[in-house]
């Protein structure tokens, strides 16, 4: 009986695992096509149908490439760096709730890697580790462009760490539990989605996703224009490809961590009609197994459209100027969450209120209206005709 | 003023809305998202060509006259106006009998052209006084993967008598190739 | 002899967890050591930044999660990072590390002997706790218990700290404030 439960728990792992790196591997393509697309383009289409063999293609060429360790690099530390990049990076999906449960004789096995009661903290525990990879790898390759980029992942790393943290505490108060299984359940019912009853957290949340995954518009610790390749310029071969790779596997997660967050998990609206629809009319096995399936389906639509988004804010927005990502991580960013902690605390405290943050935001639009009425008009200046 | 989208730009003071960011950035989106479903300007090249215009520089031919016979006199101006240095000839002078074959007294025995020096300047039909040598506009050069394949003598320079060109030949409308070794045509 | 030998004894009974512990102790000592042995100051700080995961790992083996992940979160995520972050603006490199004075070597062998004495001293008066299985609560170390406690019955020593904090950042603020002819960096 314990086997079993072992097994399904062990083939949940697995899916995990594979899951990730597989949608890691194709985020890949997915990143050319959508770049593609939104530049008019059509993005590769050869190798395969619609060029969906292309991500293998890149592997192959990642493999065969030459494995280049610099004279002066410190040889060990060059290897550890992306070997830390990636452990990191696939470490932190352990922890999400994938799914429901799934039923087997009597059995409820959830659908997720291991339910720690302090999710949230090993989240952020292994997201704060995700830079040593960067730093280690940046600073064994014995060169200033490299030791730039990782002192500028570094920085950038723990300012909008901090951020990060603050902008969910507020749903740790409304939920009173560090579970991710517990805050997703908590999230049942469309407008009890932490996205309505936090809205400014998840602007912030969002923000500091961006940044810690290092990706466009907060990617300066690879900033070509200034750095050559930033902390990844000396590494070549399947090293390069593993830093690559990493970050797709942090992208996924943090879609999987946002839409957990703040899009209610696998939730999804009149699912417990559906639940109990399906119950009665195939057996409280299967009817829940395939109601669990769906709100699988339904957690990976939302991390699809999140790691869309990702991609979509990287072609189109410029990249920050290292003064201007400091100045918003900590001049704006944690003020602000610091406030949407204390509104909501006092909307709690008064009659359990969850909204209390909309204060904030219609202040914010009420302000920014008024402000750009009273915003003195650019005049358009003569240019001479040429 | 190309384009009638320029924008001033200036140094005041952001107001609250731009320092949020959020706005433009969202409006930014908008702009990408809108691209990402207007149409591809992408031509699938090789299995789809376009007309590439009558001006377009492309395959060597040495023409013949109405009555098919070789235009070329052999007097090197091509050559010495090439600045690549790609054509090579052989002169020889016409003997009894062949008048239907050449149409001068003197003809190119050998024309070669190096294609891999060639740069598709078209100085050469610039030169030619006999109006025997031109660039076809609806055939390009195929690709090459040998070295043997890249000198191109007068048996594939010489205008076939079944595929005569006429450079403002309204059916030439499209840039076909030779068969290249890539993909399959389709 | 004798004392190894029930030692050995001892050691065969052990549970899984114990194994765990012995294993992970001396992993601890070994990365521990290193620490203060390596001579490349990255080395240093990597071996650290290892101790911490073992201390780390100890933790969870008391189940206490709450401060396992803080002390990752803490130590391994911030305070190393800076810790490398400084030493890499630095450079420091094996060759360049300047001679130690006597005196230097000295001090530190006087400041480290009385520091191992007064533990092992303090070690050997302390009164160990013990516990009694049937009645031990192995929720202690969890997070919603810690809390409770945080906030009831060290609600003082935690607020003081939490002062302390704020002053700490207050003067963090005051050293990095550009005042007016500055030179401007
Ligand atoms: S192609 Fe024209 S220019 Fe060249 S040798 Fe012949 S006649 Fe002279
Ligand atoms: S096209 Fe230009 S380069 Fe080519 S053969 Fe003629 S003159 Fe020479």
């Amino acid at each position: 009986m314990e086997l079993t439960i072992l097994v399904i728990k062990s083939l949940v792992i697995l899916a995990v695992f594979g899951i990730t790196l597989l949608i890691a591997t194709y985020s890949t393509y997915a990143e050319r096509k959508v770049a593609a697309f939104l530049q008019d383009r059509i993005g590769p289409n050869r190798a395969g149908p619609f060029g969906l063999l292309q991500p293998i293609a890149d592997a192959g060429k990642m493999f065969f490439k030459e494995d280049f360790i610099p004279a002066q690099a410190n040889k060990w530390l060059f290897i550890l760096g992306p070997c830390l990049a990636m452990l990191t990076a696939l470490m932190s999906s352990a922890v999400i709730p994938f799914g429901d449960s799934i039923r087997y004789a009597s059995f409820d096995v959830p659908v997720q890697g291991i339910d720690v009661n302090v999710g949230v903290l090993y989240v952020f525990g292994v997201v704060s580790l995700g830079v040593y990879g960067v730093m280690i790898g940046g600073w064994a390759s014995n060169n200033k462009f490299s030791l730039l980029g990782a002192i500028r992942a570094a920085s950038q790393n723990i300012s909008y760490e901090v951020a990060l943290g603050l902008s969910i505490i507020a749903i740790l108060m409304m939920t009173g539990s560090l579970s991710l299984r517990h805050i997703v359940n908590e999230q049942n019912g469309f407008l009890q989605w932490n996205v309505f009853t936090q809205p400014l957290g998840f602007v912030i949340f969002l923000t500091c996703a961006f940044a810690e995954c290092n990706r466009t518009p907060f990617d300066l610790p690879e900033c070509e224009t200034e750095l050559v390749g930033g902390y990844h310029t000396e590494y070549s071969s399947m090293k390069l490809g593993f830093y690559l790779f990493a970050e797709y596997i942090n992208m996924f997660t943090s879609s999987a961590i946002i839409s957990t967050l703040y899009f209610g998990g696998f939730q999804y609206p009149f699912m417990h009609q559906v639940h109990d629809a399906l119950v009665n009319s195939l057996g409280s096995t299967v009817g829940h197994n395939i109601a669990t399936g769906i709100g699988t389906a339904v957690l990976f639509g939302k991390i699809f459209f999140f790691i869309f988004f990702f991609m979509w804010v990287r072609w189109t927005i410029p990249r920050f100027r290292f003064d201007q990502l400091m100045n918003l991580g900590w001049k704006t960013l944690i003020p602000l969450s610091i406030l949407n902690v204390v509104l909501t605390g006092a909307g709690l405290l008064f009659d359990k209120f969850k909204y209390a943050t909309w204060l904030i935001v219609i202040v914010m639009i009420v302000l920014a209206a008024t402000n750009a009425i009273k915003a003195p008009r650019r005049k358009p200046v003569a240019v001479p005709q040429v | 003023m190309l384009t009638n989208r320029s924008k001033q730009v200036s140094n005041k003071e952001m107001t609250l809305a731009e320092r949020m960011y959020l706005p433009a950035v969202l409006g930014g989106l908008a702009i990408t998202i809108r691209h990402f479903f207007m149409k591809k300007a992408t031509i699938q090249y090789p299995e789809v060509k376009r007309y590439l215009g009558p001006v377009f520089r492309g395959h060597h031919v040495l023409k013949r006259d109405e009555q098919g016979r070789e235009r070329c006199t052999a007097c090197g101006l091509c050559a010495v106006a090439c600045p690549a240095e790609a054509i090579s000839m052989v002169a020889a002078e016409r003997k009894k009998g062949e008048e239907t074959l050449y149409r001068e007294e003197k003809y190119a025995a050998v024309y070669e052209i190096n294609m891999l020096r060639c740069i598709f300047c078209g100085l050469c039909e610039e030169a030619c006084p006999k109006q025997a040598v031109y660039l076809r506009h609806d055939r390009m050069v195929p690709v090459f993967t040998e070295r043997d394949q890249v000198i191109y003598g007068k048996d594939r320079l010489v205008e076939k008598l079944d595929d005569r060109y006429i450079r403002n030949n309204p059916d030439a409308q499209a840039t076909p190739t030779e068969p290249t070794l890539s993909r399959s045509v389709g | 002899m004798n004392q190894f030998n029930t030692f050995l004894a001892s050691f065969k009974n052990l549970t899984t967890a114990g194994y765990l512990f012995y294993g992970l102790g001396l992993i601890t000592l070994i990365s521990a050591i290193s620490v203060v042995t390596a001579k490349n100051p990255i080395h240093s700080v990597l071996a650290l930044i290892f101790t911490f995961f073992c201390l780390t790992g100890h933790y969870m083996l008391l189940n206490a999660q709450f401060l396992a992940i803080v002390n990752i979160i803490v130590y391994a995520g911030a305070i190393m990072v800076l810790f490398l972050f400084a030493i890499m603006f630095l450079n420091l490199k094996e060759e360049d590390e300047e001679a130690k004075t006597n005196v230097t070597k000295m001090a530190a062998v006087i400041v480290g002997g009385v520091l191992m004495v007064l533990l092992l001293s303090i070690f050997n008066y302390a009164p160990v706790g013990t516990f009694n299985p049937a009645s031990f609560d192995a929720k202690t170390g969890l997070v919603e218990r810690l809390g409770i406690v945080l906030y009831s019955d060290y609600i003082l020593p935690f607020e003081l700290a939490s002062i302390l904090f704020l002053v700490a950042m207050v003067g963090a603020v005051m050293l990095g404030k550009r005042e007016a002819g500055d030179p401007h960096f």
